[in-house]
C-alpha cells in the first residue's frame, strides 16, 4: 500500500518586517537587497511564540487534515535549529499539546535548514518498516540573523508539519539524500547568532547539494524535469532556488506555487516544508511534486510526491498557507528588536 | 450577650520607610490601649489580621510576633487571613471569643507592610488573593479582575467612566480632612480620566494605593462595657464566601458574598439598608464601591453609578459612604483595612470625630472584601445599646 | 509563585493547560473546567469523567493589562478576558493579536503559546491563549 503525506499543515506568525525597514535602519540600499534577495518582507514571531508553539499550531493543522485519531501517531520528530531548550526536547511538549498519547517515539532533529525533511524521511522509514502506523514530521524555526548582517533581511519564522502514513493525499515515490562535510554556515554552542561563509554558501554548498540530490533522485526514479508539475527547493532567499531550478532545467511556472520566500522570508527548517504546504493547497490529483531541502554543513534531501484524489476531501479541513501569509501586521525595527530579544534588558 | 468596642488605634497610613511591620503593629496596639484607657496586661487574647507578610517581608507566625512585641506574652495570639478582608476576620474571631464566654476583653488588630517589596513583586503578591493556578498563572492582576467587572457593569447597566471617577473624587474630598490618610488631597474627575490606564477601563486614580499601616481595636463583654465611656455596640456581623476565581461566577456585576454577609448582618441587627447612617465600604477600585452600594441594598442593582453621580454618597448626602476617605485616599495596607474601617465607624458613632464627624450618626456599617469578592465581611455597629 | 522555579506545580496541571481537559458529571450533565474531584451539584451522587472541551468560546468581558505582575513584564500590554466555552464552562485567558479588535461577545478559539518563562535559566511555561475567530 502507498505511503506518503496523509495530512499537512503550516503555521506562519502574523508579524512581518520589511526589507525596506531593515535597510532604513542600517542605511543600506533597500532596492538592491530586494532585487538581489527577491524578498520583500519576512515573518517574525510574537514575544510568546517559539519553535514549540509554532510546531504545535502547524501540527494541529496537519492532524486536522489527516482526520486520524492523534493516539495513532507513533513518532514525532521536530527539525529545527532554534529549539527553545539546549537540553529538553521540543517534541515532548508538542506531543502532549497535540494529545498524541504516551506510547510514542520522540526526538528533536538538527541539521541547519534541512532537519524537517530529515524528520519526514525517518517517519517514512518507520511506517514502511511497519514499526508505526503514522509519524508526525515537523520543520520549524524562529531564526535569528545577527543585527546588520545580510541574514537579518531574510531569517524568518514558520513551521510545516506532515503526518506520514498509509492512504496518503500525496504518495512518496522516492527520496534521496546527498551529504558532504561542507562548512558554509554554522553556530557554535552558546552563541546567539550564526556565522556564514558569504559567497562560499553558493556554489560549493547550496547549489552542489540541491542540484546533486535532485538529479540523483530523478535518475533513481527515471524521471525528468518535465515530469513534475511543481517543485520546491530550500529558499534561503529568492535567487538561489530560481538559479538551482534553471541549472536543473525547470521552468519558472513549476516553482511559482511553492515560492513563499518573497513574502515570508527564510524560516530555515520550515522553508521547503511551508513551500510544499503551499503547493499542496493548490495541487490537483495526479500532480507530481519535487521537493529538495538544503541544510548547511551540508546536505540535501530530495523527495518526489504524487498527489492523490484524497487531497480534494482533506485540503479544506484546516487553514491554508495563503490564509497565514495574508493575515499579517507589519512592525518597525524598534518593535522587532524588542520581540527578538536583541535588546539586553 | 452583647459585645462592645471600647478602644481604637490606627497608625498613619503611608509609605513608612523607617518603620517595620512590628513597629507599626506595636504602635497601633498601644494607641488602642491608650484610647480605651486600659493596660496591655488587661488583654486576654489577641487576634491579628494580615494578608501576606510571608511574601511581603518573609515573616510568618505573626500572632506570636505581635504578642511578643507588645509585651503581652503569654496570652494566646491568633492570625487570621482572607486576603484584603483579613482584619475583619480577626475582628469577628475576637467578637466570637467574647460571645463564647471565654474572654471579657480582647484585642483585634490588622497590619500590612507592603512597600518593602518592589512594584511588580507587590502586584504578584496581591494576586495571591486570586486563583493562582487559573488566574495569576495567565498574567491576571488584581486590578484586572475589577476591570473585568467594571466593563460588564458599564455594558450591562450603562455605568459611565465619569461615574467611576466620581467615586475616587468623593473619597479624596473626604480624605482631605483625615490626618491619618496617605493621600489627603482633592482630585478632579478630569484628573482621574487623564491618569494612566492600568487595566482598561480602570486608571491609576481608580485604584487604592500600596500602603504600610496597622490598626487595632479593643472589644469587651457586656458586663465590662459599662466601665467604659461611650462603648459602641456590635449589632450584627456577617461573613460569606464565593468562588475564588472570578470567572466561575454567574454574575460579574454583583458580589454574592457581599449580599449574603449583608443579609446576615442586617438580620442580626434588625435593621434595613435605609436604617444605616454611615458606611465604610471597600473601594479598593472605584467600581467596587458602586457594586457595594448596590449589593448592600442602598440602591437598586445597576443604579449605583447614578447614586454616586447624584451626590448621595457625599458626607452631607443622604447616604454618606467612606466619609473619612475610603481606601482610595486613606490608603490600603491590605491586612489592616478591615479594622481601619471599623475604627472609623466607631469614632463616628462616638460623635466626637472632629472635622471628620458626620452629623447624627447612630448606626454604621463596615464592608470589607477579600480578593475579587471570594470573602466579604459586613459588621454593623450602633451608638445605643440594643435591647 | 507558579511562574517561578516550581516544576511539579505546573507539570501536574499540564494536561488541562495544554488540552482543555475538564470534567463532566454524568449525573447532572454539567461540565467543569478546570477538573473537579467532586460535583458541586450532585455531591456524592455525582459521577465524574474527563471531558475534552473543543477550544471554542466567546468573550464575556475583557481588559488590557498595562501594568503586569512579576514574570509578565516583557509581554505587556496584553489583553485578557473571561471566556465562556461553547460547552458551558468559563475560564480566564489572554487574547493574542490586536487588542483594539477585542469586544465582548466575539467568538474566540484556543491557540498554543508561551505563557512566561523563569528567567534565562528556568523553565518555559506553555499553555493556551485565545485568538478572535474570523
Amino acid at each position: 500500500m502507498d505511503i506518503g503525506i496523509v495530512g499537512y499543515g503550516c503555521y506562519i506568525p502574523r508579524l512581518r518586517i520589511s526589507v525596506d525597514e531593515i535597510a532604513r535602519v542600517w542605511g543600506t540600499d533597500a532596492e538592491s537587497f530586494k532585487k538581489g534577495l527577491i524578498v520583500e518582507e519576512k515573518a517574525v514571531p510574537e514575544m510568546d511564540e517559539d519553535t514549540i508553539t509554532i510546531s504545535v499550531e502547524a501540527g494541529r493543522n496537519a492532524l486536522l487534515r489527516a482526520g486520524i485519531d492523534p493516539k495513532k501517531i507513533g513518532a514525532v520528530y521536530i527539525g529545527s535549529e532554534s529549539h527553545p531548550y539546549a537540553v529538553k526536547p521540543s517534541g515532548t511538549v508538542v506531543a502532549e499539546a497535540l494529545g498524541l498519547g504516551e506510547n510514542i517515539m520522540v526526538a528533536d532533529f538538527e541539521f541547519a535548514c534541512k532537519a524537517g525533511t530529515a524528520a519526514m524521511q525517518c517517519c517514512y522509514g518507520l511506517v514502511k518498516a511497519r514499526e508505526i502506523e503514522y509519524g508526525l514530521a515537523i520543520g520549524a524555526d524562529t531564526s535569528q540573523g545577527r543585527p546588520g548582517d545580510a541574514l537579518e533581511y531574510t531569517a524568518a519564522a514558520a513551521a510545516g508539519a506532515f503526518v506520514i502514513g498509509k492512504d496518503p493525499l500525496a504518495t512518496l515515490e522516492g527520496t534521496h539524500s546527498y551529504t558532504t562535510d561542507t562548512s558554509d554556515f554554522w553556530r557554535r554552542e552558546g552563541e546567539d547568532y550564526p556565522s556564514h561563509g558569504a559567497r562560499f554558501t553558493g556554489k560549493p554548498a547550496y547549489f552542489k547539494h540541491v542540484v546533486s540530490a535532485s538529479k540523483l533522485l530523478m535518475e533513481k526514479l527515471s524521471l525528468k524535469p518535465s515530469d513534475f508539475n511543481h517543485i520546491v527547493f530550500h529558499m534561503p532567499n529568492g535567487k538561489f532556488p530560481l538559479t538551482a531550478s534553471k541549472i536543473l532545467g525547470f521552468k519558472n511556472e513549476q516553482i511559482e506555487q511553492g515560492f513563499v520566500v518573497k513574502r515570508i522570508g527564510n524560516p530555515y527548517s520550515g522553508s521547503s516544508p511551508v513551500g510544499l504546504c503551499a503547493i499542496l493547497d493548490a495541487a490537483k490529483p495526479g500532480d507530481r511534486i519535487l521537493m529538495t531541502s538544503y541544510g548547511s554543513g551540508a546536505g540535501s534531501d530530495s523527495f518526489s510526491f504524487m498527489v492523490t484524489d484524497k487531497i480534494l476531501e482533506r485540503r479544506d479541513r484546516a487553514k491554508k498557507t495563503e490564509d497565514y501569509i495574508k493575515n499579517k501586521k507589519n512592525i518597525d525595527y524598534g518593535v522587532y528588536v524588542k520581540l527578538r530579544r536583541k535588546l539586553k534588558i | 450577650m452583647r459585645v462592645a468596642v471600647v478602644g481604637v488605634g490606627q497608625t498613619k497610613f503611608d509609605e513608612h520607610w523607617e518603620k517595620s511591620l512590628r513597629d507599626l503593629s506595636t504602635e497601633a496596639g498601644a494607641l488602642a490601649l491608650r484610647d480605651a484607657r486600659i493596660d496591655g496586661r488587661d488583654i486576654q487574647s489577641l487576634y491579628v489580621g494580615n494578608m501576606s507578610a510571608g511574601r511581603f517581608i518573609g515573616q510568618e507566625h505573626l500572632g506570636a510576633l505581635a504578642a511578643d512585641q507588645a509585651g503581652l506574652i503569654p496570652i494566646p495570639a491568633t492570625r487570621c487571613e482572607a486576603a484584603c478582608a483579613s482584619s475583619a476576620l480577626a475582628f469577628r474571631e475576637a467578637y466570637f471569643s467574647i460571645l463564647s464566654g471565654q474572654y471579657d476583653i480582647v484585642m483585634a488588630a490588622g497590619s500590612e507592610k507592603m512597600t518593602d517589596l518592589k512594584g511588580t513583586d507587590a502586584i504578584a503578591t496581591l494576586m495571591g488573593a486570586g486563583d493562582q493556578e487559573w488566574e495569576s498563572a495567565i498574567g491576571l492582576t488584581f486590578v484586572s479582575l475589577y476591570a473585568l467587572m467594571a466593563r460588564r457593569h458599564m455594558e450591562k447597566y450603562g455605568t459611565t467612566r465619569e461615574q467611576l471617577a466620581m467615586v475616587s473624587v468623593n473619597n479624596h474630598r473626604n480624605g482631605t480632612l483625615n490626618e491619618l490618610a496617605q493621600f489627603p488631597k482633592e482630585i478632579t474627575v478630569e484628573q482621574v480620566l487623564k491618569s494612566p490606564l492600568i487595566s482598561d477601563p480602570l486608571r491609576l486614580l481608580d485604584c487604592s494605593p500600596i500602603t504600610d499601616g496597622a490598626t487595632a481595636v479593643i472589644l469587651v463583654s457586656e458586663r465590662l462595657a459599662k466601665k467604659f465611656e461611650k462603648p459602641i455596640w456590635i449589632l450584627g456581623s456577617g461573613q460569606a464566601s464565593d468562588t475564588l476565581a472570578l470567572h466561575h461566577r454567574k454574575s460579574m456585576t454583583e458580589l454574592l458574598s457581599t449580599k449574603a454577609a449583608a443579609k446576615k448582618a442586617y438580620e442580626q441587627a434588625g435593621l434595613k439598608p435605609k436604617d444605616i447612617d454611615i458606611s465604610e465600604v471597600h473601594d479598593c477600585f472605584s467600581i467596587n464601591e458602586i457594586i457595594a452600594i448596590e449589593d448592600l441594598g442602598f440602591c437598586e442593582k445597576g443604579k449605583g453609578g447614578k447614586f454616586v453621580e447624584d451626590g448621595k454618597i457625599a458626607r452631607e448626602g443622604e447616604k454618606p459612604i467612606n466619609p473619612t476617605g475610603g481606601l482610595k485616599s486613606i490608603g490600603h495596607p491590605v491586612g489592616a483595612t478591615g479594622i481601619r474601617q471599623i475604627s472609623d465607624i466607631i469614632k463616628q458613632l462616638r460623635g466626637d470625630y472632629g472635622k471628620l464627624q458626620v452629623k447624627d450618626a447612630k448606626t454604621g456599617l463596615a464592608l470589607n472584601i477579600g480578593g475579587s469578592g471570594a470573602t466579604a465581611v459586613v459588621n454593623i455597629f450602633g451608638r445605643d445599646k440594643p435591647k | 509563585m507558579p511562574y517561578k522555579s516550581s516544576v511539579p506545580l505546573f507539570w501536574r496541571l499540564k494536561k488541562s493547560k495544554y488540552n482543555l481537559i475538564g470534567t463532566k458529571c454524568n449525573t447532572c450533565d454539567k461540565v467543569f473546567f478546570p477538573k473537579k474531584s467532586l460535583c458541586p451539584n450532585c455531591r456524592r451522587r455525582g459521577n465524574l469523567d474527563d471531558f475534552q472541551f473543543s477550544g471554542k468560546g466567546k468573550i464575556v468581558s475583557f481588559t488590557v493589562i498595562r501594568v503586569p505582575p512579576e514574570g509578565f513584564e516583557k509581554y505587556a500590554p496584553y489583553a485578557a478576558a473571561i471566556i465562556e466555552l461553547d460547552e458551558g464552562a468559563r475560564l480566564s485567558g489572554q487574547i493574542v493579536g490586536d487588542f483594539s479588535k477585542v469586544e465582548t461577545g466575539k467568538p474566540v478559539r484556543a491557540v498554543f503559546r508561551k505563557i512566561n518563562e523563569d528567567g534565562n535559566e528556568g523553565l518555559i511555561n506553555y499553555g493556551l491563549k485565545w485568538e478572535l475567530s474570523e
